[in-house]
């Protein structure tokens, strides 16, 4: 006979309880960082991630969105070693420990083509909550508004949210969106769609020649510069968070991401350096 | 001679082995959803799914019944669509087509069943979403959904419709024929009922495949949690929504959403069953 | 008699009428096939080159290709049939050859592929996540998602296994008997080598249908599109890349169009294969062995 060809029954086992062995969580390669949250922070980390790898050869660090929710998330359960958070902590997240990199802005976006300039907050609010349904009742053409909002567990939602004094349960969308580029990507394939994003990512999408418009927030210019000057009024955070006091590579990390050798990456991406004394 | 006996005693104890592996991994998969929503099932009564305000999971509501409706309403409309197209397809296969555009029309449809759900969430999300937005905004909608959904299922009852046809006794036509029936009267009178718990497994499997289907519909259907009032309103299905979710999901919106995979298999797994038994029932 | 020929004139009519209606829906369903086969190379044909296929994306998917994302699809699937092909081709040779088929062990191992069968793969997504990910701590990995794919694909591997050994004539066995052979010799060189083609079919159906996945991997093996350096890194699968351009990437539509094209080719290839060989051996089974 072959023994050689018995017995798959036994080899498939003895694969399953290798691979299983293999994969011991305590056997995880110390020179690789997981880095989970946000989808406003992601692409910043992404690229900073590439320069810290180049410096550093041998390091290996994933970057994965998902939202904010998700990066404390993973960072609580051990999955991710830094999350990513564009909001500054709560008050029931004191178990974490949040590092600003930079600042960001929240603002309306609008197809390119829309005629409407400039929404106040009560129109803002009355589109939200469904009492305005086409876009002559603010100015603009005769169309029926699509609105565009943010899935749960966004902090971008979050703070959108605080900021017109809305409840999540009031608002009547049309579309459910998650990560920011989704939400800038509906709205350029759709002329009459509304939509709120971080101003650094739609900066970043405007600049690829993405057919969409900021729109000013209570007179205040939605721009790189007002958030920089800090009269931009929905301002935020973007945070990395750890466990307290990260150590090693994670912590080699954080202090690269918020040093000056990254500030032309965070310019690069719209978003606003946070000087480090 | 001892050899053989002891290697195939050894053979069948490792084939035994690797099926037990096998058949545990349902065991597991149930396993592990229902200690994954062993939280909130004990803290929280079912009837809460049902009653509750609304799905604002971090506001601690948890009402399921908007995505059981969309859900509910996006098979069945797709059913309603890919069950005369199907069964149309079947027949045509069958009794209509030269043998030549048979089997080219029965590779299509082979080919069709083939083309991963992804493509054509995408083919929907650039084609029919603008489409219908034309029509109705804003575009992703229930509409769009449905006939994403009718496209990946057709193939389904299009090739149990058509076996259970081909399974029908050649001495059933030929009677029918001596009776003086033809064309349309010998296909509605004799060959459909003849075939009718095949066709009839062929829905319920596709039905099953519909309730279950994620990504073409979370591409499509613009995902907002709501009873639908018409075909142009967006909504959101049980496994759009633990799609959308569960990236960020933490304590009982995890475990609710692990509850609602656990629905979503009861609901399929009873669907599978009936269509098990209903093919079997067809062979009898 | 006039009263018999309006009746037959009316059924004529309605025979007219259910042709034209069932041609109509023929005529539906194959344009909306092509018309989406047309898309996809329309879309995507202009951006399909040699280096597509080897570079790393940039720009978010926007330029560069699907090399590392090629590879990440490839280790996913070799994960999932190192596990799942041994233990579903162990059970198929159990429940076609070793126990009757009415015996409760088989009965209770064939229900439950029956039902493992039937689960939707987001709620595949939920158990992988669940177990894989988090109980053993894989993480987001290609292991998780190879893992996951494996118990998707185990009823399809068994079912086609079985069959294709069910298939096999019963007077093999018997000669076999007859020789004196032992049952672990009359199943790896005749029953097997019988059964090769059932074998590959299902396998190549198996491939398929991992290779189209993308709900089950959402939570297991992440979307990470970097080249990834062992089993324990994130991957990004294809049809996620998909998934992911048209989602969230403005402007990613056409390497989205593009990696869609390469997909479906390779599925209708594989599928195409699957059928002439499911094909041949039923032809095969028909003739006298």
């Amino acid at each position: 006979m072959h023994p050689s060809k018995q017995g798959w029954g036994f080899f498939a086992a003895v694969v399953m309880i290798a691979f299983i062995v293999l994969a011991n969580p305590g056997s995880a390669a110390s020179n690789k960082l997981v880095i989970t949250g946000s989808s406003t922070v992601a692409p910043l980390v992404g690229e900073i991630a590439r320069r810290f790898e180049s410096r550093n050869p041998g390091v290996r660090i994933d970057v994965q969105t998902g939202g904010s929710s998700r990066g404390i998330y993973d960072v609580r359960n051990g999955v991710a070693d830094i999350g990513m958070v564009s909001r500054a902590l709560k008050p029931d997240e004191t178990d974490l420990q949040a590092f600003t990199l930079a600042m960001d802005g929240i603002s309306m976006i609008l197809h390119a083509s829309n005629p409407v300039e400039a929404l106040n907050q009560q129109q803002v609010v009355d589109i939200y909550s469904g009492r305005v349904s086409n876009w002559k009742s603010v100015g603009g053409r005769n169309a029926r508004i699509t609105v565009v909002n943010k899935a749960e567990g966004r902090s971008t939602l979050t703070l959108f949210l605080d900021y017109f004094s809305l409840k999540n349960s009031e608002i009547k969308p049309h579309i459910v969106i998650g990560d920011n580029p989704q939400g800038i990507k509906t709205i350029a394939g759709n002329a009459n769609a509304i939509g709120y994003v971080s101003i650094g990512a739609a900066e970043f999408e405007i600049n690829y020649g993405v057919p969409v418009k900021l729109l000013p927030l209570d007179r205040v210019d939605a721009s790189v510069d007002t958030v920089r000057r800090g009269i931009f009024p929905l301002s935020r955070p973007l945070n990395l968070i750890s466990r307290p006091a990260p150590q090693g590579l994670a912590k080699e990390f954080i202090d690269f991401a918020r040093s000056t050798q990254v500030h032309d990456l965070i310019e690069a991406q719209y978003y606003v350096p946070v000087s480090i004394h | 001679m001892f050899r053989s006996v002891f290697t195939d005693t050894l053979l069948r104890w490792v084939l035994q082995a690797g099926a037990v592996v096998s058949a545990l991994v349902m065991a597991m998969i149930m396993l592990f959803l229902l200690s994954e929503s062993w939280p909130v099932l004990q803290h929280l009564s079912l009837a809460q799914f049902l009653t509750d305000s609304s799905w604002h999971p971090l506001e601690g509501s948890y009402n399921l019944t908007p995505m059981l409706s969309g859900t509910l309403y996006a098979s069945m409309g797709a059913l309603l669509l890919a069950v005369p197209l199907g069964i149309a397809s079947a027949i045509f296969i069958v009794y209509y087509a030269s043998p030549r555009s048979a089997l080219l029309y029965r590779r299509l449809i082979e080919l069709l069943a083939g083309i991963p759900s992804v493509v054509f969430g995408f083919w929907g999300l650039t084609t029919l979403v603008p489409l219908v937005n034309q029509l109705h905004p804003p575009g992703a909608s229930l509409l769009a959904g449905i006939l994403v959904l009718t496209l990946m299922i057709l193939p389904t009852i299009a090739l149990m419709t058509y076996a259970a046809l081909i399974a029908v006794p050649d001495e059933y036509i030929r009677s029918a024929a001596a009776l003086g029936l033809s064309g349309w009267s010998m296909i509605r009178g004799v060959a459909l009922p003849a075939a009718r718990t095949g066709i009839v497994a062929g829905i319920v499997l596709a039905a099953g495949r519909a309730l279950g289907e994620t990504m073409a519909v979370l591409m499509v259907a613009g995902n907002v949690v709501q009873h639908a009032d018409s075909l142009f309103d967006p909504i959101r299905t049980l496994a759009a929504n633990i799609a959308l979710e569960m990236a960020y999901a933490m304590g009982d919106h995890r475990a609710v959403l692990f509850v609602s995979g656990l629905m979503l298999m009861l609901l399929v797994m009873t669907l599978s069953g009936l269509a098990g038994w209903l093919g079997k029932k067809s062979y009898a | 008699m006039p009263e018999i020929t309006f009746v037959r004139s009316r059924s004529i009519l309605r025979d007219r009428l259910v042709q034209l209606l069932v041609y109509a829906a023929v005529l539906v369903v194959s344009g909306v096939f092509i018309w989406i086969l047309a898309d996809l190379v329309r879309g995507g044909v202009a951006h399909l080159s040699w280096n597509f296929f080897v570079d790393s994306p940039r720009d978010a998917g926007r330029a560069g290709g699907i090399g590392p994302i090629l590879v990440s699809t490839a280790l996913i699937l070799l994960v999932a049939l190192v596990v799942a092909l041994p233990l579903a081709w162990a059970t198929a040779v159990l429940l076609a050859e070793f126990v009757p088929a009415t015996s409760k062990f088989g009965t209770i191992v064939r229900y439950s592929l029956q039902v493992l069968a039937g689960v939707p793969s987001i709620v595949f997504g939920l158990f992988g996540n669940a177990f894989f990910s988090i109980y053993l701590g894989l993480g987001f990995s290609i292991l998780s998602g190879g893992l996951t794919l494996a118990c998707m694909l185990l009823p399809i591997l068994v079912s086609t296994a079985e069959a294709g050994l069910r298939a096999v004539p019963e007077n093999y066995r018997m000669s076999a008997a007859a020789l004196g052979m032992s049952r672990t010799a009359t199943l790896l060189h005749l029953l097997l080598p019988a059964a090769a083609p059932a074998l590959a079919a299902g396998l190549l159906l198996g491939i398929g249908r991992a290779v189209a996945e993308t709900a089950a991997l959402l939570f297991t093996s992440g979307y990470v599109e970097r080249m990834p350096g062992s089993l324990l890194d994130s991957g990004r699968a294809l049809a996620l890349h998909i998934f992911d351009l048209s989602m969230n990437v403005p402007g990613g539509d056409a390497p989205a169009y593009a990696s869609a094209l390469v997909l479906v080719v390779l599925l209708l290839a594989i599928n195409i294969v699957a059928m002439k060989l499911a094909y041949g051996l039923q032809r095969k089974r028909i003739m006298p062995a």
